[in-house]
């Protein structure tokens, strides 16, 4: 029976009218699971919102039709909008940590779901619901837990809330809004599950949000693939795999970091290192324990990475990866053990590093839209390390600041931009171009990726890898993505509460790891396989 | 800030004994007892009086303190410019003024202490006496104030900021930014000529209270010192709300509870409220403290004998027991208010409720 049918659906912005969503239309079947995949700006979110009537401020539908369960959502008024949210078609949203309202329990924000959708039951009633669909969604079902807020939950907690709120009053359709981009992989594969069986058991169709291809091959029968407000293909998930039609999806699909593949233009590195004899190591870490308060946060740590080389490290969040990029660059100094850099011991803190020190170690931040100054031009910002260089002013400074735009690919013109101006993308970029400015030789690159499209990160390790031949820098590439050290890295280092429990060679480790939690880690990582294979 | 260097200075804090969180994942075992955190908000409210009190005793030395650098003293408030030097001594001695500043500051604070700020030296009565019916005008006037001022910024703050950028939000902005343009004694005179000359004559223009007459017994009299009062906080408190609102509603826990087809009564006053009072709640205690004792305006200009008059007045005729007295009682009601805003925000906000130390 078809229960969704999208048709010439389009959605224009109510400011110029321009089209963000267009020509789009698909049917869903009752209790399939269809995943939508697209990149930012692809649309994927206002379609999948379409589905319960909702638009963002500044957007609204132009033409086209949207019939869920042969209800026609568009023609909704308020009242009827209102009684089949929740009831009829339900959302679950990206990231539950801002979705659950901080000044509500739990259980409430369940319950009050079915006090307005059921118009029988008394609350002891409904509260005798919350507390079953708690534990489907493999969640204590006790008092204290319903009484407890947000703030007290995991991630992976918070994310069953919101999927039981939008479960408890049986709706025919679930949007799920890329629900598990914040999560750690082992408790992704949870949640996943936990998604594929309250969906198969209960007979309820799902709209499967997210730019992750991967994930898609754990969960959906179905893809549709999103660029730019149009849908460019759709397909039995392990066909589109196998042999994707279009060329946008076939890009998507290279784009992806897997377990399974190394990426293509990786073999440059290993061979131009293979020919000299091993170079001694540029930065080393030795018997590193750090401490916050009376906690500690990282168990003797010893690491080294050679010229040309690049260490992965490996955890979730919690294990203590960024503290040891911290410890290294010297953000974080309540440590004990010695940070080395080309032999010799640096100081503790940042401050007290000479200005050599700090030219020769640099650091590339997660968030590229917070660590650019935004009221600070391009130009500006890379031209801070390249006057630390010591001599550079006027016409001079200006050319290399072109051309520390020109080795990270910008154009030249870029400096005179603002960080606001510029993509994800571009930006990350640009903090890459400000941290080689000064020419270092060690580059610690934390989560550098986590926050861009995976063809943007595909791009920026591409980048890395080619400064990494070009220039023997050596990379210290602190990831939680175990698929994409499978790119990036030549050694890997896997870490779990403040302890290194597996390091060695990339392929050694992804493929044969001698560690349980390494084992976990691989195997709770999604593959493309799973479907293509 | 990463996500990473959140956990990292949440940490921090943890160890430091700043915050406690429950343990993640595995929740507790069906029937496993979690400590109540009520014992922990007690030891919280404990420390915080603590810290009040110590910082109340500091200003009572500043006071002191300052009160000592004002030129002249005591003996020469009551005996006048034209007192021989030997007079001065002697009265000197007999208030014990010829003592060392600590054992005078003592016996000073030991008598306040007890209730005893000694005699006003213009009135040639006790301090306690002189100020215990001007706070009671005073808590009067800001009571009737408070009682108006919350559930009208409250409602307007909420329904502007549901309105918003529509006809009444404008409008309502443009009104309420006008008014607080206005000093309070233009605001004052414009409401005594409407009200209580020329046109009508609704309400005494005066609230001339006899010396023991409680001022809600010509309740007519308060009137427009209350509107005035509401008429220069609203405008604030509500914009302060309205703003905060919107930031409230424009979240994703809204957008959610909308999604999830909750009636839009309860998204309101259930989802987004709870949370949007927190910052006009600590802009509520200052106004409350600026209502105690910063409205001399207002009380000059209904002859409404408060306490920022009392202050006034004790400045400019040296009555340095005056002067001490009423400036400490301020310091005290400031920070009694305060107290009460950290604690409404703690309850305002589960997320401070449960992680204290």
């Amino acid at each position: 029976m078809t229960l969704v049918e999208v048709s010439d659906f389009q959605v224009t912005l109510d400011r110029g009218g321009r089209a963000i969503v267009d020509e789009v239309g698909f049917t869903m079947e009752a209790g399939e699971i269809v995943a939508l995949v697209g990149e930012s700006g692809s649309g994927k979110t206002t379609i999948g919102t379409a589905l319960l009537g909702f638009f963002r401020s500044g957007a609204s539908p132009a033409s086209g039709r949207i019939v869920v369960d042969g209800q026609d959502v568009l023609a909704m008024d308020v009242a009827e909008l209102r009684a089949a949210r929740g009831s009829l078609i339900s959302y679950v949203p990206q990231d539950p940590t801002t979705a659950l309202n901080p000044a509500l329990r739990v259980g409430e924000q369940v319950l009050e779901v079915l006090a307005a959708h059921r118009t029988d039951g008394s609350r002891a009633e409904w509260r005798e619901e919350v507390r079953a669909i708690f534990a489907e969604v493999q969640l204590p079902s006790t008092d204290e837990f319903l009484q407890r807020f947000p703030h007290q939950l995991s991630g992976g907690q918070q994310q069953r809330v919101c999927i039981a709120a939008s479960l408890v009053a049986r709706p025919r359709l679930i949007v799920f809004d890329e629900p598990t981009t914040g999560l750690d992989v082992t408790t992704q594969a949870y949640v996943l599950d936990v998604v594929r069986s309250v969906c198969s058991r209960h007979d309820i169709a799902a709209l499967y949000i997210t730019h992750d291809l991967a994930v898609v091959a754990a969960i959906a029968d179905r893809v549709m693939v999103a660029y730019s407000g149009h849908l460019v293909e759709t397909g039995r998930a392990a066909e589109l795999f196998a042999a994707p039609r279009e060329e946008y999806t076939r890009e998507l699909l290279e784009a992806i970091p897997d377990l399974d593949r190394p990426r293509p233009s990786a073999a440059g590195a290993v061979a131009a290192v293979d020919g000299a004899a091993p170079a001694a190591p540029v930065l080393a870490v030795k018997d590193l324990t750090a401490r916050y308060g009376r906690k500690t946060a990282l168990h003797g740590v010893e690491l080294s990475v050679r010229p040309g080389h690049c260490l992965a490290v490996v955890g979730e969040s919690g294990s203590g990866k960024t503290t040891l990029g911290r410890c290294i660059i010297g953000l974080m100094d309540s440590y004990d053990g010695a940070v080395e850099l080309a032999g010799e011991t640096l100081p503790r803190s940042v401050r007290r590093r000479t200005r050599r020190q700090h030219q020769e170690l640099q650091y590339v931040f997660q968030n590229p839209y917070a660590s650019l100054n935004p009221r600070q031009t391009i130009g500006h910002s890379l031209a801070v390390p390249l006057k630390g260089l010591g001599g550079v002013g006027g016409a001079a400074l200006d050319s290399q600041i072109g051309d520390a735009l020109e080795k990270v690919r910008l154009p030249r013109s870029v400096m005179h931009q603002y960080p606001g101006e510029l993509s994800g993308g571009e930006r990350q970029r640009v903090a890459i171009a400000r941290a080689l400015a000064s020419g270092p030789k060690v580059l610690v690159c934390d989560e550098i990726t986590s926050a861009l499209d995976v063809s943007v990160q595909a791009s920026i390790v591409d980048l890395l890898h080619e400064l990494q031949v070009q220039e023997q820098l050596a990379l210290l590439f602190v990831t939680h993505n175990l698929a994409l050290t499978r790119w990036i890295a030549d050694e890997v280092m896997v870490m779990r509460s403040g302890r290194v429990v597996e390091s060695g060679p990339c392929d050694q480790v992804l493929t044969q790891p001698t560690d349980a939690y390494t084992q976990r880690l691989l195997d709770s990582t999604p593959r493309l396989a799973a479907v293509a294979g | 800030m990463s996500a990473e260097d959140l956990t990292a200075s949440i940490e921090t804090l943890e160890n430091e004994g700043v915050l406690h969180r429950l343990p993640p994942e595995p929740a507790p075992a069906p029937g496993e007892a979690v400590p109540k955190p009520s014992a922990r908000r007690h030891l919280w409210i404990v420390r915080r009086l603590a810290y009040t009190v110590v910082s109340l005793l500091v200003v009572s030395i500043l006071v002191f303190g300052a009160t000592q650098i004002l030129p002249g003293d005591a003996a020469n408030a009551i005996l006048g410019n034209q007192a021989t030097p030997k007079a001065l001594a002697q009265m000197r001695a007999q208030l014990g003024l010829d003592q060392p500043i600590t054992a005078q500051y003592l016996s000073w604070i030991t008598g306040a202490l007890h209730g005893d700020f000694g005699t006003s030296l213009t009135l040639n009565e006790p301090v306690s006496q002189v100020l215990a019916e001007k706070v009671r005008n005073s808590g009067v006037l800001l009571l009737l104030t408070v009682i108006v001022i919350v559930p009208v910024s409250v409602l307007l703050g909420v329904y502007t900021a549901v309105k918003r950028d529509k006809l009444f939000d404008t409008a309502t902005l443009s009104v309420l930014m006008v008014v607080s343009a206005l000093p309070e004694f233009v605001l004052g005179i414009f409401l005594v000529v409407i009200f209580s000359t020329g046109l009508m004559h609704l309400f005494p223009a005066t609230a001339l209270l006899a010396a023991d007459q409680n001022p809600l017994s010509t309740p007519n009299a308060l009137v427009l010192p209350v509107a005035v009062l509401v008429l220069v906080s609203v405008p604030y408190l509500t914009r302060l709300i309205r703003a905060s609102m919107i930031e409230v509603l424009d979240s994703d826990y809204v957008q959610n509870a909308r999604l999830k087809g909750i009636s839009e009564r309860r998204i309101l006053f259930r989802h987004a409220l709870p949370n949007a009072l927190v910052p006009p709640v600590q802009a509520l205690a200052e106004t409350l403290a600026y209502l105690v004792g910063g409205v001399v305006v207002v009380e000059y200009l209904f002859a409404y004998p408060g306490l920022g008059t009392a202050l006034t007045d004790a400045v400019s005729g040296r009555d340095l027991p005056m002067v001490q007295a009423s400036t400490l009682l301020l310091a005290t009601v400031y920070m009694v208010v305060n107290l009460l805003a950290d604690v409404a925000t703690v309850y305002l906000t589960p997320k401070l409720r449960t992680a204290t130390s």
